[in-house]
């Protein structure tokens, strides 16, 4: 659904809810993507969410899926962005962020603390470095880059397949969101994510409660890479999944639900 | 550069689609037959319902052992997901009842298998939707039949009965030039020779009855999702991109994105038509695909046996195969199908209805049956058998001369393949 801002529109999925027969009083929640990736990444838990008592919002970043206008050039103007669209829609809100979603979440709960009740990080490290051979893809706009982030970014099950939903071929899926985005995003997401050096400075100044969700065998954000940012949180929980690459949301959907049940309702 | 993470197509055909049964350990696919699947809780067979997360309810929609052939299929293809149906007509029908509506019409090659060809002119229209056939050598021709209800562009990579060769990005282009996908029906290539996805092509169907399967022993069909179309942009296709009620509204290109096709010719095709795959069918098909590229490498190398004979041979008037020089679409087919075009060919027998028929009365290895992709060698003559109530002239514009001979051409050793056709050719003429 398009849904108006200032003077322009975002993309988001709720769950198919009519915004006028959601309730007020039920949590807000706004899932962010990673790079090159839309508000799809996360049909495992957008649809469930707003089923369970939640105003569940996976949003499209400007540029990203059914998002139009310019793209955000840094995770600190996609914070600001996030935290207009919290207050669009009734924030505070539980914020829950993919890769370089995590930044941006992080981010958000650094510099808007009022608007946000908690942060879930999803796949997150202390930096982002990007293999130069995905960002060469990236910047050429070829396929390759997003079969680079579709392989690199899969556990060694799910090169194997036995997808939770029926009939899809996660690997497949993964491949065709990143290569659907339009062209120079990935490239610039990428850039983004690499260049990006405030991971440790804003953990400090997080209040609200934050939770890791870190795969075993992540190779984009491999989990040593997030230790530095565990120790710069206050209290965060930090909660592993054996066998899961950088795509938990998919991976591993009915944890990820999970955990982010228990999450807002322990914050 | 480096190269992308992924295992190599031999691979996907073994593993993709299965992890190992962690429960009992069993290596081989498990054959779930069974109908149904118990619920952990009240609200998980709601959310279950509800499309809110993945899992099995009731064979007609998704069965367990039938989802590691879709996800193999779709692994193969390059796709987002498949779904697979009890035939290839099963599958064709519910790509089209997914995204079509009464008042739609199709712009479709005319060289198409029968069966297809027979439910786009006569069934159809029943249902109100139209089909225009044209010369699929044009992306022109195409464009110039297409009108404003025009809602996709259908084709088989390799034709029907002459083996004509699509160009695939060329009718893809000219298809999303105008706002629609291009759906292929890819049975005669198999995904081993050639994966119309990465050549532009939205949706493939498959007939698994044929060489993906591999050994005549179960028909299946399957619908291959490229992911790559964006049937929200295009605007024509609202049941994908408009709230349906069947699921509270639900919109499933903003849920599902790129898998919006597959989930909902799952959740209202398969639920509402059932035209279900049958999990033993599923076992069997996967079988098959196992060995698919051993298969199909040893398909084309015993084709070019046959064609080597047949282009020698006194009673062959000609040949219609796109890796022989003398087919209209042979530097398509070099450029296309680097690893060989299939294994069905037809010819020309001197001597015309009569002698096709003493053929086909005198081969003793290969099999007189209406079925092509078998492992074993199978023949046909359309003008005595299946067309033959058709006139020379009927025949002549369905392009089936009353000297076509079809050939499916098995895994025999090729030598004895060659003597059964040799000795059928040679009592043909006499
Ligand atoms: C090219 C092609 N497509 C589709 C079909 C239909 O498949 P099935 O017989 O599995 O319904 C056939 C089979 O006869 C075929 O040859």
């Amino acid at each position: 659904m398009l849904i108006n801002l200032a003077d322009s529109y975002f993309s988001a999925a709720n769950g198919g809810i009519d915004l006028k027969e959601m309730n007020e009083n039920d949590p807000l929640v706004v899932l962010i993507h990673g790079a090159g990736m839309d508000r799809t990444v996360w049909f495992q838990q957008t649809r469930f969410l707003s089923h369970h008592g939640y105003r569940c919002f996976a949003v499209d970043l400007p540029a990203h899926g059914g998002t139009e206008g310019p793209p955000l050039e840094t995770i600190n103007e996609m914070a600001d962005w996030i935290s207009s669209v919290i207050e669009r829609l009734g924030g505070p809100a539980h914020i829950v962020g993919h890769s370089m979603g995590s930044f941006i979440a992080l981010a958000t709960a650094a510099n808007h603390p009022d608007s946000v009740l908690s942060a879930t990080l999803i796949a997150v490290a202390e930096g982002m470095p990007v293999h130069p051979d995905l960002q060469t893809a990236a910047d050429d706009n070829l396929p390759k880059g997003a079969s680079f982030i579709a392989g690199w970014g899969h556990g060694p099950d799910q090169h194997l397949g036995g997808n939770p939903t029926p009939g899809l071929w996660m690997i497949g899926g993964a491949t065709a969101v990143v290569e659907n985005s339009k062209p120079g995003i990935l490239s610039l997401d990428l850039s983004i994510c690499s260049s990006y050096e405030e991971t440790l400075q804003q953990a400090q100044s997080v209040k609200c409660p934050t939770t890791l969700i870190l795969g075993s065998r992540d190779k984009m954000t491999p989990r040593r890479a997030a230790q530095p940012l565990i120790d710069a949180l206050t209290n965060p929980t930090v909660v592993e999944l054996e066998g899961v690459g950088h795509m938990s949301m998919t991976e591993a959907p009915k944890e990820v639900r999970q955990v982010l049940l228990d999450n807002f309702s322990n914050s | 550069m480096v190269e992308p993470d992924a295992h190599k197509f031999d691979t996907k055909s073994l593993h993709a689609g299965q992890r190992p049964d962690p429960s009992t350990g069993s290596r081989a696919v498990p054959i779930h037959q069974t109908t149904s699947y118990v619920f952990d809780s009240v609200d998980e067979a709601a959310a279950l319902y509800n499309l809110e997360v993945g899992g099995h309810i009731y064979s007609r929609i998704s069965n367990p052992t039938v989802a590691v052939l879709e996800e193999r299929i779709a692994a193969l293809e390059g796709g987002v997901g498949a779904v697979c149906t009890s035939s290839g007509m099963a599958a064709f029908h519910l790509a089209v009842a997914t995204l079509l509506n009464t008042g739609d019409h199709i712009v479709s090659s005319q060289n198409l298998y029968g069966g297809s060809h027979n439910m786009m002119t006569f069934t159809m229209p029943r249902f109100g939707i139209s089909t225009t056939f044209v010369d699929p050598h044009e992306p022109k021709s195409f464009l110039d039949a297409a009108n404003e209800n025009t809602k996709l562009f259908y084709a088989e990579v390799l034709g029907n009965p002459g083996i004509e060769v699509l160009d695939i990005e060329a009718i893809a282009d000219a298809a999303h030039s105008i706002g629609v996908p291009l759906v292929v029906d890819a049975t005669f290539a198999t995904p081993y020779l050639i994966r119309p996805i990465e050549h532009g092509a939205d949706v493939v169907i498959h007939s698994l009855t044929k060489f993906l399967g591999g050994h005549g022993i179960a028909i299946g069909g399957a619908v291959v999702d490229g992911g790559r179309f964006d049937w929200a942009a295009s605007g024509k296709f609202p049941t994908l991109s408009e709230p349906y009620d069947g699921y509270h509204g639900i919109v499933f290109t903003d849920e599902f994105g790129p898998q919006a096709l597959s989930m909902r010719a799952r959740a209202e095709g398969l639920k509402d038509f059932g035209a279900c795959m049958s999990p033993s069918n599923a076992f069997y098909l996967l079988q098959g695909i196992e060995t698919l590229p051993l298969r199909m490498q040893k398909h084309v190398s015993n084709t070019h046996s046959v064609l080597d004979l047949l282009d020698k041979h006194d009673a062959v008037e000609w040949i219609r195969h796109p890796d022989h020089p003398s087919h209209p679409d042979h530097e398509l087919a070099k450029r296309l199908y680097t690893k060989g075009s299939g294994a069905i060919l037809s010819f020309g027998i001197s001597g015309g209805r009569e002698a096709g028929k003493k053929f086909i009365e005198s081969v003793e290895l290969a099999s007189h049956l209406a079925n092509v992709g078998d492992a074993k060698t199978l023949v046909i003559h359309p003008a005595s058998t299946t067309h033959q109530q058709m006139s020379a002239e009927d025949l002549s514009t369905a392009g089936i001369g009353e000297d076509l001979v079809r050939i499916s051409v098995g895994l025999e050793d090729p030598a004895d393949i060659c003597a059964d056709l040799d000795r059928a050719l040679k009592a043909s003429q006499r």
